[in-house]
């Protein structure tokens, strides 16, 4: 074994109460380790990380001249820093502070007292033997662009900017979308209190708009995205809506005169058409209208240009070209949202087949008095007051064949709820009926509002689900299903059926996770740092999440969440530099060989190549060298197991200290 | 109890049904074309094997009501197929000793020229033990 005469080394064994000693002879270990190599001064204690264990620490420190130390307790996850912190107060290096996990990898996961003690050694053991090859480490530091980047401008990009700007800092929103708003534009009323969406959003949308610190880029994309925490890059495609935005007043006129009127209009989920230039809604942020390209008779023939002539500012640019801008970041928000699943596979429930099937995205425009049919419901094949409507629960979600999420979807249940309720009050005479396979409605005021719906409402809830919908030759609806607490099949003849759909993450989540190397989970939703303690953090150094990229939940919750990323961007921001890690890789110059191997395989971009000149034991020549840059560098160590020539090593986790331990465990 | 086990053991064995990942919505009930028909509905099947409640299915005409259309199985969100556990427990009655309506001695007799060959070929494998 490599020993380093210099080195005078410190053991201390935790108890963590029982946790460890229960079955880990702690007093055993931390006297087997005495004769470790290096090791001037071993101990126990019951609780290292208390105030008590750790002066044991500092003074053992102080009082033996030890030049480094071995924790064996909980995961460095846990207190690792904790120590260091100990270390650094006592005149240590913090780098010079190994762990060795005796509780997680050791005391927990065996029963037998002398299994759990020998290998509490052996771990200890390996500890030391790394330690002895470990020299301090200087973390440097990197500034902080302070200006953040939100990406998606709905509910929950719009909070997270403003609270963002609120506290003073520069931040912009891009929105793929022509205007900002997101779902909750399209939603008629708002769950358990019923007040209007766009009553309570548009005053958000107009705060985020007028307000100095916030730019939107709306129609707008991110292309690139590189640097890292504090200091990121970002390339915005500004798409062409060949308006010139400076000049137009958002007027209308255009809109009005534009020949070309067949295009589904998504806004109303394609109840009725738009034209092909087109604002989305009436109060949409920005007020300036787009041309859609597909179905602008301009540019499929060359001909009309109606739009261009009755403009009165000249706006109207059919040259309009995508611009790139580039701009400087600190912290990156995700905030791309949802979107309902598609429901066309579902052949059982006709969706595809009837026009009176429809999805609730698609009820909230025809119930919105702004919608396809001024908030009139009315069954969207022949226009008639329907007299009886089915709701189905759980379409797509809680299912395991390829069609469905695995998930819950968690919204549908209260807006099934706030459906049923909402058409029982307008329209009293429409009989109103809810499968259901459970209902789930936890959250403030929420179980009471459901209940309201069926006590106060009348609205018929059945245990059971649909099985499949037929269309009567009388132009109605035939809706088999079980009602399981009567233990009946039911045949309803219904006017209209709603699908209550499962959501998922918008597709540009997927692109967007590789960027911003977030990681995303089999359902493509964004993944927390950590589910409990870092809800509103992706694992990557500053990019943070808020709305429902992350997972399923409602407005209140996304609001909630949207104020809880900004406050962890804010305490980003509010820093002038961040400490960078030191754990780095690093190339030995005279064993690179330039072969572009580890430049390859960086998952970060940092890693560059430059012609350097060397002196190689009296050769004088320049080569092709690899550089690391440390401040990009996240210590991952691909680089070091891909490097043909050895040149590649992390600080702080050398091959020979790996090695060291390894050579430990098996001695 | 323990011979309760075995037949659930054996109905789970030959279905491939796994009566656990039922999340109870009664979907297979409300696509069924025989429900009228039936004592036992498709997802009365999944909970009383599930609960080893198995002689009253052994013993209920519901087991030939089953038209194996698989409408259940395609449109069940769990993937739990009861028409395979139905037909796993109409099995299980087919399999039984000495419940033999005819023995091989007796299939000569009743051969005839109408009989597809498939059903001989049947009668022969299941009686010829």
């Amino acid at each position: 074994m490599e020993v380093n005469e210099l080195q005078k080394i410190g053991v201390f064994v935790c108890w963590c109460g029982s946790n460890i000693a229960g079955t880990v002879d702690v007093a055993k270990v931390a006297e087997t380790l005495k004769n470790e190599p290096g090791v001037v001064f071993s101990t126990d204690y019951q609780y290292m990380c208390s105030e008590a264990g750790q002066l044991i620490i500092k003074n053992a420190i102080k009082d033996n001249g030890l030049t480094g130390i071995v924790v064996c307790s909980c995961s460095p996850r846990m207190h690792e820093a904790t120590f260091r912190k100990t270390a650094e107060a006592a005149g240590l290096n913090p780098y010079m502070v190994e762990i060795a996990n005796v509780r997680e990898q050791c005391s927990w996961i065996h029963k037998d007292m002398e299994e759990g003690t020998e290998k509490a050694i052996i771990l200890g053991r390996s500890a030391v033997a790394k330690l002895n090859l470990n020299t301090p480490l200087i973390a440097g530091e990197n500034p902080v662009t302070k200006r953040a980047l939100v990406i998606g401008g709905g509910i929950a990009g719009i909070q997270t900017a403003l609270d963002i700007a609120d506290a003073g800092f520069e931040v912009d929103i891009v929105e793929k979308k022509q205007t900002i708003g997101g779902k909750m534009a399209q939603l008629d009323k708002t769950f358990p209190t019923l007040d209007c969406a766009a009553c309570i959003l548009t005053p958000k949308m107009v705060d985020a708009s007028a307000n100095d610190k916030i730019t939107l880029y709306t129609y707008s994309e991110v292309d690139n995205v590189s640097g890292f925490v504090g200091n990121f890059t970002v390339d915005i495609r500004k798409k062409a809506r060949y308006i010139n935005t400076d000049v137009c007043t958002g007027c209308g006129a255009c809109t009005e005169k534009c020949p070309s009127r067949k295009t589904p209009n998504e806004f109303n989920m394609g109840l009725d058409t738009r034209s092909a230039i087109f604002i989305p809604f009436a109060q949409a942020i920005p007020n300036i209208p787009s041309i859609d390209k597909n179905a602008c008779l301009h540019f499929k023939t060359g001909k009309c240009g109606i739009c261009q002539k009755t403009c009165g500012v000249n706006a109207i640019d059919f040259e309009q070209e995508d611009e790139i801008v580039t701009r400087e970041y600190g912290a990156i928000v995700a905030a791309t949202g949802f979107n309902p699943i598609k429901v066309d596979k579902f052949d059982e429930f006709q969706y595809s087949q009837s026009p009176d099937v429809v999805t609730s995205l698609e009820l909230e425009r025809i119930m919105n008095a702004a919608g396809p049919t001024k908030g009139k419901l009315v069954r969207p094949s022949d226009h008639k007051h329907p007299t009886d409507m089915v709701f189905i629960q759980c379409v797509g979600s809680r299912g395991e064949s390829c069609r469905e999420k695995g998930y819950c979807s968690k919204i549908c249940c209260m807006y099934t709820a706030k459906h049923a309720m909402l058409i029982r009050d307008k329209y009293p005479d429409v009989n109103v009926h809810v499968f259901y396979i459970d209902v789930r409605t936890p959250g403030k005021n929420f179980d009471e509002f459901y209940r309201r719906a069926v006590e106060e409402y009348g609205v018929d809830y059945i245990k059971g689900m649909v099985g499949k919908v037929s269309t009567r030759s009388n132009g109605r609806l035939l809706v088999q299903g079980s009602d399981l607490l009567a233990n009946e099949q039911l045949l309803l003849e219904t006017d209209m059926v709603v699908l209550a759909t499962a959501i998922e993450p918008d597709e540009s989540v997927k692109d967007l996770a590789t960027m911003l190397t977030a990681s995303i989970d089999t359902n493509n939703f964004l993944t927390e740092a950590h589910a409990k303690l870092r809800p509103v953090e992706s694992p990557t150094a500053g990019v943070f999440l808020s709305g429902v990229c992350q997972g399923p939940k409602d407005i209140p919750e996304t609001v909630a969440q949207a104020g809880a990323a900004a406050s962890k961007v804010i305490g980003l921001l509010c820093k002038d530099k961040l400490i960078a890690n030191p754990c780095v890789a690093k190339s030995e110059e005279l064993l690179c060989s330039g072969c572009s191997v580890c430049a390859n395989v960086c998952p970060y971009g940092a890693i560059t190549y430059e012609e350097k000149e060397v002196n190689d034991h009296g050769v004088r020549e320049t080569r092709r060298l690899a550089q690391v840059n440390s401040a990009v560098c996240q210590g991952c160590g691909a680089c070091t197991v891909a490097c043909p020539s050895g040149a590649m090593d992390l600080q702080g986790f050398s091959t020979r200290q790996i090695m060291a331990e390894v050579d430990a465990i098996c001695k | 109890m323990s011979e309760n086990t075995n037949l659930k053991e054996s109905i789970l064995r030959t279905s491939g049904v796994n009566p656990k990942k039922c999340m109870k919505c009664g979907k297979c009930s409300g696509t069924c074309p025989a429900f009228d028909e039936m004592e036992y509905h498709p997802h009365q099947f999944v909970a009383m094997v599930e609960k080893g409640n198995i002689e009253p299915l052994l013993n209920s005409k519901s087991l030939y009501y089953c038209l194996t259309c698989f409408a259940c199985v395609e449109r069940c969100p769990r993937s739990v197929e009861p028409a395979k556990l139905v037909e796993a427990v109409r099995l299980e009655v087919i399999r039984q000793q000495n419940q033999n309506h005819l023995t091989a001695n007796d299939i000569p007799a009743k051969l005839d020229s109408e009989i597809p060959q498939q059903a001989l070929v049947s009668a022969f494998r299941k009686y010829a033990k």
